[in-house]
Protein backbone atom coordinates (compact mmCIF):
# COMPACT_ATOMS: atom_id res chain seq x y z
CA UNK A 1 0.00 0.00 0.00
CA UNK A 2 1.34 3.11 -1.04
CA UNK A 3 1.06 5.61 2.24
CA UNK A 4 3.91 6.88 4.50
CA UNK A 5 3.04 5.73 8.06
CA UNK A 6 4.01 7.90 10.33
CA UNK A 7 3.36 6.75 14.34
CA UNK A 8 5.47 9.41 15.51
CA UNK A 9 2.73 11.73 14.51
CA UNK A 10 1.48 11.74 18.20
CA UNK A 11 4.60 13.51 19.70
CA UNK A 12 4.25 16.42 17.30
CA UNK A 13 2.13 19.38 18.40
CA UNK A 14 -0.80 20.22 16.82
CA UNK A 15 -1.69 23.38 15.12
CA UNK A 16 -4.66 24.31 17.42
CA UNK A 17 -1.42 25.10 20.20
CA UNK A 18 -3.01 22.92 22.72
CA UNK A 19 -0.22 20.36 23.07
CA UNK A 20 0.60 17.07 20.88
CA UNK A 21 -1.52 15.62 18.61
CA UNK A 22 -1.85 12.08 21.88
CA UNK A 23 -3.26 15.23 23.99
CA UNK A 24 -5.80 16.75 21.84
CA UNK A 25 -6.93 13.07 21.47
CA UNK A 26 -7.02 12.49 24.67
CA UNK A 27 -9.06 15.62 25.34
CA UNK A 28 -11.55 14.46 22.80
CA UNK A 29 -11.74 11.22 25.06
CA UNK A 30 -12.63 12.83 27.83
CA UNK A 31 -15.20 15.09 25.84
CA UNK A 32 -16.73 11.43 24.85
CA UNK A 33 -16.64 10.17 28.31
CA UNK A 34 -18.48 13.32 30.10
CA UNK A 35 -21.46 13.13 26.85
CA UNK A 36 -21.41 9.85 27.36
CA UNK A 37 -22.09 9.26 31.15
CA UNK A 38 -24.35 12.43 31.72
CA UNK A 39 -26.43 11.76 29.31
CA UNK A 40 -26.50 8.13 29.96
CA UNK A 41 -27.84 9.62 33.88
CA UNK A 42 -30.08 11.20 32.23
CA UNK A 43 -31.40 8.64 30.09
CA UNK A 44 -31.77 6.02 33.21
CA UNK A 45 -33.64 7.87 35.50
CA UNK A 46 -36.16 9.08 32.43
CA UNK A 47 -36.17 5.72 30.99
CA UNK A 48 -37.29 4.18 34.03
CA UNK A 49 -39.48 6.93 34.90
CA UNK A 50 -41.39 6.11 31.35
CA UNK A 51 -41.05 2.31 31.21
CA UNK A 52 -42.50 2.65 34.36
CA UNK A 53 -45.24 4.71 33.03
CA UNK A 54 -46.14 2.33 30.31
CA UNK A 55 -47.05 -0.80 32.47
CA UNK A 56 -49.16 0.92 34.92
CA UNK A 57 -52.68 -0.04 34.63
CA UNK A 58 -53.30 3.46 34.11
CA UNK A 59 -54.32 4.34 30.63
CA UNK A 60 -53.15 7.63 29.53
CA UNK A 61 -49.79 7.16 31.46
CA UNK A 62 -49.35 3.99 28.64
CA UNK A 63 -50.51 6.39 25.65
CA UNK A 64 -48.22 8.83 26.89
CA UNK A 65 -45.11 7.07 27.59
CA UNK A 66 -45.72 5.03 23.99
CA UNK A 67 -46.48 8.56 22.09
CA UNK A 68 -43.10 9.42 23.82
CA UNK A 69 -40.95 6.23 22.55
CA UNK A 70 -42.46 6.17 18.91
CA UNK A 71 -41.59 10.10 18.92
CA UNK A 72 -37.65 9.54 19.58
CA UNK A 73 -37.54 6.40 18.09
CA UNK A 74 -38.36 7.32 14.72
CA UNK A 75 -35.96 10.04 14.20
CA UNK A 76 -32.50 9.72 13.18
CA UNK A 77 -30.31 11.08 16.20
CA UNK A 78 -28.88 13.29 14.05
CA UNK A 79 -31.77 15.22 13.04
CA UNK A 80 -32.72 15.51 16.52
CA UNK A 81 -29.42 16.89 17.45
CA UNK A 82 -29.86 19.64 14.79
CA UNK A 83 -33.57 20.12 16.64
CA UNK A 84 -32.37 20.68 19.66
CA UNK A 85 -29.37 23.01 18.37
CA UNK A 86 -31.18 24.74 15.80
CA UNK A 87 -34.55 24.80 16.12
CA UNK A 88 -35.57 24.17 19.61
CA UNK A 89 -33.32 27.93 20.79
CA UNK A 90 -35.81 29.64 18.12
CA UNK A 91 -39.30 28.24 19.32
CA UNK A 92 -38.52 29.22 22.97
CA UNK A 93 -39.77 32.77 24.02
CA UNK A 94 -36.65 34.63 22.77
CA UNK A 95 -34.68 35.81 25.74
CA UNK A 96 -34.18 31.80 26.46
CA UNK A 97 -32.87 31.29 22.94
CA UNK A 98 -30.67 33.55 23.41
CA UNK A 99 -29.38 32.08 26.88
CA UNK A 100 -29.42 29.01 25.29
CA UNK A 101 -27.32 30.29 22.20
CA UNK A 102 -24.51 32.36 24.34
CA UNK A 103 -24.34 29.16 26.82
CA UNK A 104 -20.57 28.16 27.30
CA UNK A 105 -19.88 24.53 25.81
CA UNK A 106 -23.89 24.81 24.02
CA UNK A 107 -22.38 21.65 21.83
CA UNK A 108 -21.89 19.84 25.00
CA UNK A 109 -25.31 20.42 26.62
CA UNK A 110 -27.15 20.11 23.58
CA UNK A 111 -25.00 16.99 22.51
CA UNK A 112 -26.32 15.91 26.32
CA UNK A 113 -29.80 16.83 26.05
CA UNK A 114 -30.39 15.06 22.68
CA UNK A 115 -28.91 12.10 23.71
CA UNK A 116 -30.59 11.57 26.76
CA UNK A 117 -33.93 11.82 25.27
CA UNK A 118 -32.92 9.19 22.16
CA UNK A 119 -31.59 7.03 24.62
CA UNK A 120 -34.11 7.62 27.07
CA UNK A 121 -36.73 5.54 24.80
CA UNK A 122 -34.21 2.84 24.14
CA UNK A 123 -34.31 2.52 27.99
CA UNK A 124 -38.25 2.87 28.66
CA UNK A 125 -38.16 -0.03 26.21
CA UNK A 126 -36.21 -2.10 27.97
CA UNK A 127 -37.19 -1.31 31.24
CA UNK A 128 -41.23 -2.05 30.35
CA UNK A 129 -39.72 -5.38 28.27
CA UNK A 130 -38.19 -6.23 32.24
CA UNK A 131 -41.17 -5.75 34.24
CA UNK A 132 -43.56 -7.30 31.70
CA UNK A 133 -41.09 -10.25 31.92
CA UNK A 134 -42.26 -10.32 35.93
CA UNK A 135 -44.57 -13.40 36.63
CA UNK A 136 -47.84 -11.61 36.75
CA UNK A 137 -47.99 -12.73 39.99
CA UNK A 138 -45.64 -10.63 42.13
CA UNK A 139 -48.03 -7.47 40.78
CA UNK A 140 -51.02 -9.17 42.96
CA UNK A 141 -49.10 -10.59 45.36
CA UNK A 142 -47.94 -7.15 46.00
CA UNK A 143 -51.62 -5.60 46.38
CA UNK A 144 -52.58 -8.52 48.13
CA UNK A 145 -50.22 -7.62 51.08
CA UNK A 146 -51.65 -4.24 51.10
CA UNK A 147 -48.65 -2.08 49.30
CA UNK A 148 -50.33 0.10 47.23
CA UNK A 149 -48.93 0.62 43.56
CA UNK A 150 -46.05 2.54 44.21
CA UNK A 151 -45.28 0.62 46.68
CA UNK A 152 -45.52 -2.43 44.55
CA UNK A 153 -43.48 -1.23 41.95
CA UNK A 154 -40.46 0.22 44.23
CA UNK A 155 -39.94 -3.07 46.82
CA UNK A 156 -41.23 -5.90 44.30
CA UNK A 157 -40.89 -5.47 40.78
CA UNK A 158 -38.32 -2.42 39.72
CA UNK A 159 -35.46 -4.20 42.25
CA UNK A 160 -35.97 -7.93 39.65
CA UNK A 161 -36.97 -6.15 36.76
CA UNK A 162 -33.59 -3.72 36.40
CA UNK A 163 -32.05 -6.85 37.43
CA UNK A 164 -33.35 -8.53 34.86
CA UNK A 165 -32.41 -5.62 32.46
CA UNK A 166 -28.86 -5.38 32.99
CA UNK A 167 -27.26 -6.99 30.00
CA UNK A 168 -29.31 -5.14 27.64
CA UNK A 169 -28.63 -1.87 29.40
CA UNK A 170 -25.06 -2.33 29.20
CA UNK A 171 -25.36 -2.37 25.59
CA UNK A 172 -27.30 0.64 25.83
CA UNK A 173 -24.94 2.50 27.79
CA UNK A 174 -22.05 1.36 25.39
CA UNK A 175 -24.12 3.04 22.58
CA UNK A 176 -24.70 6.50 24.17
CA UNK A 177 -20.69 6.48 24.14
CA UNK A 178 -20.58 5.31 20.49
CA UNK A 179 -23.73 7.86 19.66
CA UNK A 180 -21.67 10.82 21.12
CA UNK A 181 -19.83 10.73 18.05
CA UNK A 182 -23.04 12.02 15.88
CA UNK A 183 -22.56 15.23 17.83
CA UNK A 184 -19.34 16.24 15.94
CA UNK A 185 -22.16 17.27 13.25
CA UNK A 186 -23.24 20.22 16.03
CA UNK A 187 -19.31 21.25 16.81
CA UNK A 188 -18.51 18.97 19.67
CA UNK A 189 -14.82 18.21 19.50
CA UNK A 190 -15.41 14.54 20.81
CA UNK A 191 -12.97 11.82 20.02
CA UNK A 192 -13.96 11.16 16.39
CA UNK A 193 -14.10 14.97 15.87
CA UNK A 194 -10.17 15.53 16.97
CA UNK A 195 -9.17 12.58 15.06
CA UNK A 196 -10.68 13.76 11.82
CA UNK A 197 -9.12 17.55 12.56
CA UNK A 198 -6.07 15.58 13.37
CA UNK A 199 -5.95 13.87 10.10
CA UNK A 200 -6.88 17.24 8.32
CA UNK A 201 -4.47 18.92 9.65
CA UNK A 202 -1.47 16.36 9.61
CA UNK A 203 -2.63 13.55 6.84
CA UNK A 204 -1.88 11.25 8.65
CA UNK A 205 -5.18 9.46 8.27
CA UNK A 206 -4.91 5.97 9.39
CA UNK A 207 -3.04 6.40 12.08
CA UNK A 208 -5.49 8.84 13.46
CA UNK A 209 -8.25 6.79 12.93
CA UNK A 210 -6.50 3.69 14.75
CA UNK A 211 -5.70 5.88 17.70
CA UNK A 212 -9.13 6.79 18.09
CA UNK A 213 -10.41 3.09 17.69
CA UNK A 214 -8.44 1.72 20.18
CA UNK A 215 -9.68 4.16 22.55
CA UNK A 216 -13.23 3.01 21.80
CA UNK A 217 -12.32 -0.52 22.29
CA UNK A 218 -10.72 0.55 25.67
CA UNK A 219 -13.68 2.10 26.76
CA UNK A 220 -15.65 -0.54 25.60
CA UNK A 221 -13.37 -3.39 27.48
CA UNK A 222 -13.75 -1.26 30.79
CA UNK A 223 -17.48 -0.81 30.55
CA UNK A 224 -18.35 -4.16 29.77
CA UNK A 225 -15.93 -5.65 32.89
CA UNK A 226 -17.11 -2.55 35.13
CA UNK A 227 -20.67 -4.05 34.34
CA UNK A 228 -20.27 -7.46 34.69
CA UNK A 229 -19.09 -6.69 38.47
CA UNK A 230 -22.05 -4.55 38.65
CA UNK A 231 -24.04 -7.82 37.49
CA UNK A 232 -22.46 -9.96 40.22
CA UNK A 233 -22.26 -7.58 42.30
CA UNK A 234 -26.35 -6.90 42.86
CA UNK A 235 -27.11 -10.40 42.14
CA UNK A 236 -30.23 -12.43 44.04
CA UNK A 237 -28.69 -15.86 44.70
CA UNK A 238 -30.99 -18.20 43.30
CA UNK A 239 -32.34 -15.68 41.12
CA UNK A 240 -31.95 -14.35 37.83
CA UNK A 241 -30.19 -17.62 36.26
CA UNK A 242 -26.76 -17.24 35.27
CA UNK A 243 -24.76 -14.44 36.77
CA UNK A 244 -25.82 -15.13 40.49
CA UNK A 245 -24.23 -18.85 40.28
CA UNK A 246 -20.05 -17.38 40.78
CA UNK B 1 -44.89 31.28 17.24
CA UNK B 2 -44.83 29.96 13.32
CA UNK B 3 -45.91 33.90 12.33
CA UNK B 4 -42.22 34.18 11.38
CA UNK B 5 -42.28 31.03 9.57
CA UNK B 6 -42.32 30.49 5.69
CA UNK B 7 -42.90 27.52 4.43
CA UNK B 8 -41.93 28.37 0.88
CA UNK B 9 -39.03 27.62 1.07
CA UNK B 10 -40.44 23.35 1.33
CA UNK B 11 -42.89 24.00 -1.91
CA UNK B 12 -39.64 25.05 -4.11
CA UNK B 13 -37.40 22.77 -2.91
CA UNK B 14 -39.73 19.29 -2.05
CA UNK B 15 -39.22 17.99 -5.47
CA UNK B 16 -35.44 18.27 -5.38
CA UNK B 17 -35.93 17.02 -1.53
CA UNK B 18 -37.80 14.01 -1.98
CA UNK B 19 -36.59 12.68 -5.86
CA UNK B 20 -32.93 12.98 -4.86
CA UNK B 21 -32.29 13.30 -1.28
CA UNK B 22 -34.60 10.29 -0.18
CA UNK B 23 -34.16 8.52 -3.35
CA UNK B 24 -30.34 8.68 -2.04
CA UNK B 25 -30.96 7.23 1.10
CA UNK B 26 -33.57 4.75 -0.39
CA UNK B 27 -31.42 3.57 -2.67
CA UNK B 28 -28.65 3.19 -0.62
CA UNK B 29 -30.66 1.55 2.36
CA UNK B 30 -32.45 -0.90 0.21
CA UNK B 31 -29.13 -2.17 -1.62
CA UNK B 32 -27.35 -1.76 1.79
CA UNK B 33 -30.12 -3.97 3.33
CA UNK B 34 -29.68 -6.64 0.60
CA UNK B 35 -25.91 -6.95 0.48
CA UNK B 36 -25.52 -6.68 4.37
CA UNK B 37 -28.36 -9.50 5.12
CA UNK B 38 -26.71 -12.19 2.36
CA UNK B 39 -22.94 -10.62 4.30
CA UNK B 40 -24.43 -11.25 7.74
CA UNK B 41 -25.93 -14.28 7.02
CA UNK B 42 -22.07 -15.25 5.63
CA UNK B 43 -20.66 -14.15 9.12
CA UNK B 44 -23.78 -15.85 11.02
CA UNK B 45 -22.78 -19.11 9.35
CA UNK B 46 -18.86 -18.53 10.14
CA UNK B 47 -19.59 -17.78 13.55
CA UNK B 48 -21.71 -21.13 14.38
CA UNK B 49 -18.83 -22.81 12.47
CA UNK B 50 -17.26 -26.01 14.24
CA UNK B 51 -14.01 -25.17 13.05
CA UNK B 52 -12.69 -22.83 15.64
CA UNK B 53 -10.46 -20.30 13.59
CA UNK B 54 -13.37 -19.67 11.31
CA UNK B 55 -16.04 -18.71 13.95
CA UNK B 56 -13.08 -16.82 15.86
CA UNK B 57 -12.38 -14.72 12.44
CA UNK B 58 -16.27 -14.25 12.16
CA UNK B 59 -16.56 -13.18 16.10
CA UNK B 60 -13.85 -10.98 16.33
CA UNK B 61 -14.97 -9.11 13.11
CA UNK B 62 -18.61 -8.29 14.29
CA UNK B 63 -17.70 -7.78 17.97
CA UNK B 64 -14.55 -4.88 16.27
CA UNK B 65 -17.05 -2.91 14.10
CA UNK B 66 -19.91 -3.32 16.77
CA UNK B 67 -17.80 -1.43 19.49
CA UNK B 68 -17.14 1.36 17.69
CA UNK B 69 -18.96 4.51 16.27
CA UNK B 70 -20.48 4.33 13.07
CA UNK B 71 -19.32 7.91 12.28
CA UNK B 72 -15.78 6.66 12.62
CA UNK B 73 -16.74 3.21 10.79
CA UNK B 74 -18.08 6.09 8.00
CA UNK B 75 -14.35 7.79 8.26
CA UNK B 76 -12.70 4.87 7.97
CA UNK B 77 -14.26 2.79 5.24
CA UNK B 78 -14.54 6.78 3.20
CA UNK B 79 -10.57 6.78 3.39
CA UNK B 80 -9.83 3.00 3.45
CA UNK B 81 -11.87 1.72 0.68
CA UNK B 82 -9.90 4.19 -2.16
CA UNK B 83 -6.62 2.24 -1.18
CA UNK B 84 -8.33 -1.11 -0.47
CA UNK B 85 -9.17 -0.60 -4.58
CA UNK B 86 -5.68 0.06 -5.69
CA UNK B 87 -4.63 -2.90 -3.90
CA UNK B 88 -7.24 -5.07 -5.22
CA UNK B 89 -6.34 -3.95 -8.78
CA UNK B 90 -2.89 -3.15 -8.56
CA UNK B 91 -3.09 0.54 -8.60
CA UNK B 92 -0.18 2.50 -7.69
CA UNK B 93 -2.11 4.94 -6.58
CA UNK B 94 -5.53 5.38 -4.47
CA UNK B 95 -8.27 4.86 -6.94
CA UNK B 96 -10.94 7.20 -6.87
CA UNK B 97 -14.34 5.93 -5.13
CA UNK B 98 -17.67 7.56 -6.05
CA UNK B 99 -19.59 8.81 -2.91
CA UNK B 100 -22.18 6.15 -3.50
CA UNK B 101 -19.52 3.60 -3.63
CA UNK B 102 -18.57 4.09 -0.34
CA UNK B 103 -21.48 4.31 1.37
CA UNK B 104 -22.37 1.39 0.21
CA UNK B 105 -19.74 -0.43 1.23
CA UNK B 106 -19.41 1.17 4.39
CA UNK B 107 -23.16 0.16 5.28
CA UNK B 108 -23.18 -2.78 4.14
CA UNK B 109 -20.03 -3.84 6.07
CA UNK B 110 -21.59 -2.57 9.31
CA UNK B 111 -24.53 -3.42 8.97
CA UNK B 112 -23.64 -7.18 8.52
CA UNK B 113 -22.40 -7.34 11.97
CA UNK B 114 -26.23 -6.51 13.06
CA UNK B 115 -28.07 -8.93 10.58
CA UNK B 116 -25.46 -11.22 11.66
CA UNK B 117 -26.27 -11.87 15.37
CA UNK B 118 -30.36 -11.33 14.22
CA UNK B 119 -29.68 -14.68 11.84
CA UNK B 120 -27.51 -16.57 14.02
CA UNK B 121 -30.44 -15.86 16.48
CA UNK B 122 -32.47 -17.32 14.10
CA UNK B 123 -30.30 -20.67 12.81
CA UNK B 124 -30.41 -21.22 16.45
CA UNK B 125 -33.78 -21.43 16.63
CA UNK B 126 -34.15 -24.47 14.35
CA UNK B 127 -34.11 -27.35 16.25
CA UNK B 128 -30.81 -29.46 16.17
CA UNK B 129 -32.73 -32.62 15.34
CA UNK B 130 -33.64 -30.44 11.64
CA UNK B 131 -30.03 -30.50 11.06
CA UNK B 132 -29.08 -34.05 12.19
CA UNK B 133 -32.30 -35.27 9.87
CA UNK B 134 -30.97 -33.48 7.09
CA UNK B 135 -27.54 -35.19 7.29
CA UNK B 136 -28.92 -38.48 7.97
CA UNK B 137 -30.50 -37.93 4.29
CA UNK B 138 -27.14 -37.61 2.51
CA UNK B 139 -27.71 -33.54 2.10
CA UNK B 140 -24.09 -32.28 2.56
CA UNK B 141 -23.85 -28.56 4.79
CA UNK B 142 -25.20 -26.12 2.36
CA UNK B 143 -27.45 -28.26 0.65
CA UNK B 144 -28.80 -28.59 4.80
CA UNK B 145 -28.27 -24.63 5.23
CA UNK B 146 -29.62 -24.13 1.92
CA UNK B 147 -32.92 -25.92 1.73
CA UNK B 148 -33.67 -26.86 5.09
CA UNK B 149 -32.38 -24.02 7.89
CA UNK B 150 -31.88 -21.01 6.22
CA UNK B 151 -35.59 -20.52 4.78
CA UNK B 152 -36.80 -21.25 8.24
CA UNK B 153 -34.69 -19.03 10.07
CA UNK B 154 -35.05 -16.30 7.69
CA UNK B 155 -39.16 -16.95 7.96
CA UNK B 156 -38.80 -16.65 11.86
CA UNK B 157 -36.71 -13.29 11.55
CA UNK B 158 -38.07 -11.45 8.97
CA UNK B 159 -39.98 -9.09 11.47
CA UNK B 160 -35.92 -8.07 13.23
CA UNK B 161 -34.60 -7.67 10.24
CA UNK B 162 -36.82 -5.18 9.30
CA UNK B 163 -36.20 -3.58 12.36
CA UNK B 164 -33.55 -3.38 11.71
CA UNK B 165 -33.30 -2.17 7.79
CA UNK B 166 -35.52 0.59 10.19
CA UNK B 167 -32.30 1.13 11.46
CA UNK B 168 -30.06 1.42 9.08
CA UNK B 169 -32.62 3.73 7.01
CA UNK B 170 -32.12 6.27 10.04
CA UNK B 171 -28.07 5.32 10.50
CA UNK B 172 -28.07 6.30 6.24
CA UNK B 173 -28.43 9.82 7.57
CA UNK B 174 -24.96 10.11 9.03
CA UNK B 175 -23.44 10.38 5.24
CA UNK B 176 -24.05 13.84 6.41
CA UNK B 177 -20.51 13.88 7.77
CA UNK B 178 -18.97 12.97 4.48
CA UNK B 179 -21.30 15.66 2.64
CA UNK B 180 -23.15 12.67 0.27
CA UNK B 181 -26.23 13.91 -1.26
CA UNK B 182 -28.45 12.38 1.00
CA UNK B 183 -32.38 13.79 2.59
CA UNK B 184 -30.43 15.48 5.34
CA UNK B 185 -27.64 16.59 3.61
CA UNK B 186 -29.90 18.08 0.79
CA UNK B 187 -31.82 19.42 3.25
CA UNK B 188 -29.00 21.30 5.17
CA UNK B 189 -27.38 22.63 2.16
CA UNK B 190 -31.17 24.30 1.52
CA UNK B 191 -31.66 25.42 4.86
CA UNK B 192 -28.73 27.28 4.99
CA UNK B 193 -29.00 28.85 0.80
CA UNK B 194 -32.31 30.14 2.24
CA UNK B 195 -31.62 30.56 5.64
CA UNK B 196 -34.61 28.65 6.54
CA UNK B 197 -32.89 26.14 8.80
CA UNK B 198 -36.24 25.77 11.29
CA UNK B 199 -38.57 25.20 8.53
CA UNK B 200 -36.20 22.49 6.81
CA UNK B 201 -35.37 20.67 9.60
CA UNK B 202 -38.70 20.39 11.33
CA UNK B 203 -39.78 19.05 7.35
CA UNK B 204 -36.85 16.15 7.29
CA UNK B 205 -37.93 15.37 11.03
CA UNK B 206 -41.37 15.10 9.94
CA UNK B 207 -41.01 12.88 6.78
CA UNK B 208 -38.58 10.66 8.70
CA UNK B 209 -41.13 10.06 11.64
CA UNK B 210 -43.82 9.66 9.48
CA UNK B 211 -41.86 6.69 7.33
CA UNK B 212 -40.25 5.21 10.20
CA UNK B 213 -43.89 4.81 12.15
CA UNK B 214 -45.59 3.43 9.23
CA UNK B 215 -43.00 1.28 8.60
CA UNK B 216 -42.76 -0.18 12.40
CA UNK B 217 -46.41 -0.63 12.56
CA UNK B 218 -46.31 -2.33 9.43
CA UNK B 219 -43.68 -4.97 10.67
CA UNK B 220 -46.12 -5.18 14.08
CA UNK B 221 -48.80 -6.40 11.57
CA UNK B 222 -46.29 -8.53 10.06
CA UNK B 223 -44.72 -10.29 12.94
CA UNK B 224 -48.35 -12.41 13.88
CA UNK B 225 -48.84 -13.11 10.40
CA UNK B 226 -45.30 -14.26 9.78
CA UNK B 227 -45.38 -16.83 12.45
CA UNK B 228 -44.74 -20.73 11.54
CA UNK B 229 -47.20 -22.70 13.07
CA UNK B 230 -45.76 -25.84 14.47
Amino acid sequence: MNYNWNWGIFWELSPDASGTYMETLFAGLRWTLATGVTAWIFALLLGAAIGTMRTTPVKWMVMLGNAYVELFRNIPLLVQMFLWFFVVPELLPKAWGTWIKQMPNASFWTAVVALSFFTSARVAEQVRAGIQSLPRGQLMAGTALGLTLPQTYRYVLLPMAFRIILPPLTSEFLNVIKNSAVALAIGLMELTARARSMQEFSFQVFEAFTAATLMYLLVNTVVVLGMRWVERWVAVPGYVGKNSGS
Amino acid sequence: MFENFDFNTISRSWEVLIFQGLAFTLQVTLLAMVGGIIFGTLLAMMRLSSIKAISWIAGTYVNFLRSIPLVLVIFWFFFLVPYIGAWLIGSPTPIKVGAFASALVTFIMFEACYYCEIMRAGIQSIPRGQVNAGSALGLNYWQVMGNVVLPQAFRNMIPVLLTQTIVLFQDVSLVYIISLPDFVTLASKIAQRDGRLIEMYLFVAVVYFVICLSLSMLVKRLQSRVAIVR
